[in-house]
């Protein structure tokens, strides 16, 4: 039975943490994540979890300790946003190359500069070659069902890979909403127990851990990771089937939202789903044939999915929440385009770099995504490729 | 669905009282969005904060620039800020303040609809012995914009009280009263 609440997306994430009950949980705060391990302070304190709660003295030093954690066997987590994920960067490659299943949540904000502490991918993007599985979140109901589910990905046999768990910073980590919250043990036994094959303090099978890999083994090694990383898509499907049986929502890798005969179509990421969803059924109301594509899971990429999704559309805006300054468009556009290449869809596709910093994406901006779609429709002339909206031209 | 947005100065709570409205109208029933609008977090320095409150889950998360009602939990802030911005006819401003609605008109910049005002620091004062403007104002705007019943909000906030204060149940009274108070004395 559901437990009708009101909680942040940060909240969401601590309560899912208690319920887990993870071995180890490193910290070191940083805005707007810091309510995270701050409220699980609080069950700690209240003897309401039995984790060992390290504060360390870095966010390099929380995700290495984690590390350390994962690789004795223990179920590890920690959270972070911006600048702090930014400094795990090293480390962040050692859980994905040890193929540790680190849990780490992210309330995205935006990287300097100039500094900020709002809203954008930027953090994360950065991060995206790090070999973290990363799921997406629209509101605090799917960062909290994404938590829930996130365990039982990374620390599948086929995968163990670490996962990030992405919240949008302040737009979902600090506003409060209603949210179905599950009972302890129901969640509990869905998350089940993590029992690694192999780990350092294995008395029976002595582990070395992170040693130098020449030439002859580095590749090998990679190669592993990336079929790792492909066996995801798998796991993350057959994980959502089992959540679905268990609680009822329902997750895919991606949402396609009003797209059965959609002839124009938004690709996007986080809360900027729901603003956009608003917008569809503006237009829908007045004939228009629109939708909207949330990617939830960023890696592994759902190419496939997106292609099917996309493959009878006429035009489709990818909005990039992350600059990227690849002069050719951002991050989520580069992939989706990738995954279409080889494939006979006639698609426009344009790339448009919004919300920067917490600049606001309302549901007017939306609908001037979805006019510019059915121009390109309507003419036939894509117009640039490339573009930024929302930014004042005479700032300076 | 209604929309409210909230005027205060870091420090003062604007943030907290719009938590407060989202945890009433939750209560009763409802769905909510609270959210703060961030800056550089300075005290004292304007900041915003939204309550969305509906019948279905809101699946919007931008900000709100038309909204139903607004709320002045400072009125220095009449002076720097237009709070009525964007704010629709057929709404009301309310505005902590000891000026009748008549006095106060002529800082909200020709803004046609209904004008309030509570003294939230005369009604604090009073019931809670210190100054916490949070209080008074979250009855003025549930009795000015309807958002919760009266009998519905009374009896949940008490509840509210009585769990928040459990170490301290002298002061659910004052707090009580001190909502009655201010859903009475609210003018405009």
């Amino acid at each position: 039975m559901s437990i009708r609440e009101r909680l942040s997306g940060n909240e969401a994430v601590a309560v899912a943490m208690r319920q887990i009950n993870p071995d180890v949980f490193a910290m070191f705060p940083i805005t707007p994540s810091t309510e995270i391990p701050q409220y699980f302070a609080q069950y700690v304190a209240d003897g309401r979890v039995d984790t060992e709660f390290i504060c360390v003295e870095s966010e390099h030093s929380a995700l290495s300790a984690c590390i350390g954690a994962e690789a004795a066997g223990c179920r590890a987590v920690t959270a972070t946003s911006s600048a702090g994920l930014s400094y795990m960067n090293e480390v962040l490659y050692v859980a994905g190359s040890l193929r540790l299943p680190v849990v780490l949540a992210v309330a995205n904000r935006a990287l300097t500069g100039p500094i900020n502490i709002n809203h954008d991918y930027s953090d994360s993007m950065a991060e995206r070659d790090s070999g973290f599985i990363q799921l997406y979140a629209e509101n605090n109901q799917e960062v909290y069902d994404n938590y829930l589910m996130a365990h039982r990905i990374a620390e599948h046999p086929s995968v163990r890979l670490p996962l990030m768990v992405c919240l949008d910073g302040f737009i979902t980590s600090h506003a409060i909403e209603n949210i179905e919250l599950e009972e302890d043990d129901t969640v509990k036994a869905f998350a089940g127990q993590y029992h690694p094959e192999n780990y350092l303090l294995k008395k029976k099978n002595p582990l070395a851990v992170g040693p130098y890999g020449i030439s002859a083994y580095y590749m090998e090694a990679r190669v592993a990771q990336a079929e790792a990383m492909k066996n995801a898509r798998r796991v993350i499907t057959d994980v959502a089937e089992d959540f679905e049986r268990t609680f009822g929502r329902k997750y895919g890798l991606i949402e396609e939202y009003r797209m059965e005969d959609a002839e124009i179509a938004i690709v996007l990421m986080g809360s900027s789903a729901g603003t956009a969803k608003a917008a569809v059924d503006g237009l829908r109301a007045e004939g228009v044939k629109a939708g909207v594509i949330k990617v939830r899971v960023f890696r592994p990429f759902p190419g496939p999915e997106l292609e099917k999704a996309l493959k009878n559309c006429r035009a489709a805006a990818v909005l990039d929440k992350s600059e990227g300054f690849s002069a050719c468009g951002g991050p989520l556009f580069a992939e989706t385009a990738g995954a279409l290449f080889n494939t006979s869809c006639g698609l426009k596709m344009i790339d448009i770099v919004y919300g920067l910093g917490g600049r606001d994406f309302t549901v007017s901006a939306a609908k001037s995504v979805f006019e510019r779609l059915r121009q390109i429709v309507k003419t036939g002339e894509t117009g640039p490729v490339y573009s930024h909206m929302g930014e004042r031209t005479n700032a300076l | 669905m209604i929309e409210i947005r909230w005027h205060g100065r870091g420090g003062q709570g604007a943030k907290t009282a719009s938590q407060l409205l989202a945890d009433a109208a939750f209560m009763a029933g409802s769905y909510v969005q609270s959210f703060p609008e961030y800056g550089p977090e300075r005290s004292g320095a304007p900041i915003t904060a939204y309550n969305r409150i509906s019948k279905e889950r809101c699946p919007v998360h931008s900000n709100i620039y038309e909204p139903d009602y607004v709320a002045v939990v400072d009125e220095t802030l009449l002076k720097s800020v237009d709070v009525t911005a964007g704010l629709k006819k057929e709404g009301a401003v309310i505005i902590n303040s000891p000026l009748s609605p008549e006095e106060i008109k002529a800082d909200l910049k020709g803004y046609e609809g209904r004008i309030c005002t509570i003294d939230a620091r005369e009604i604090s004062l009073e019931f809670l012995g210190a100054y916490f403007p949070n209080t008074p104002m979250l009855a003025a705007v549930v009795s000015v914009s309807g958002c919760v019943e009266r009998e519905q909000f009374l009896k949940d906030m008490e509840e509210s009280f009585r769990h928040k204060f459990a170490k301290k149940p002298q002061v659910v009274e004052g707090n009580l009263k001190c909502l009655i108070s201010a859903m009475d004395r609210v003018k405009g």
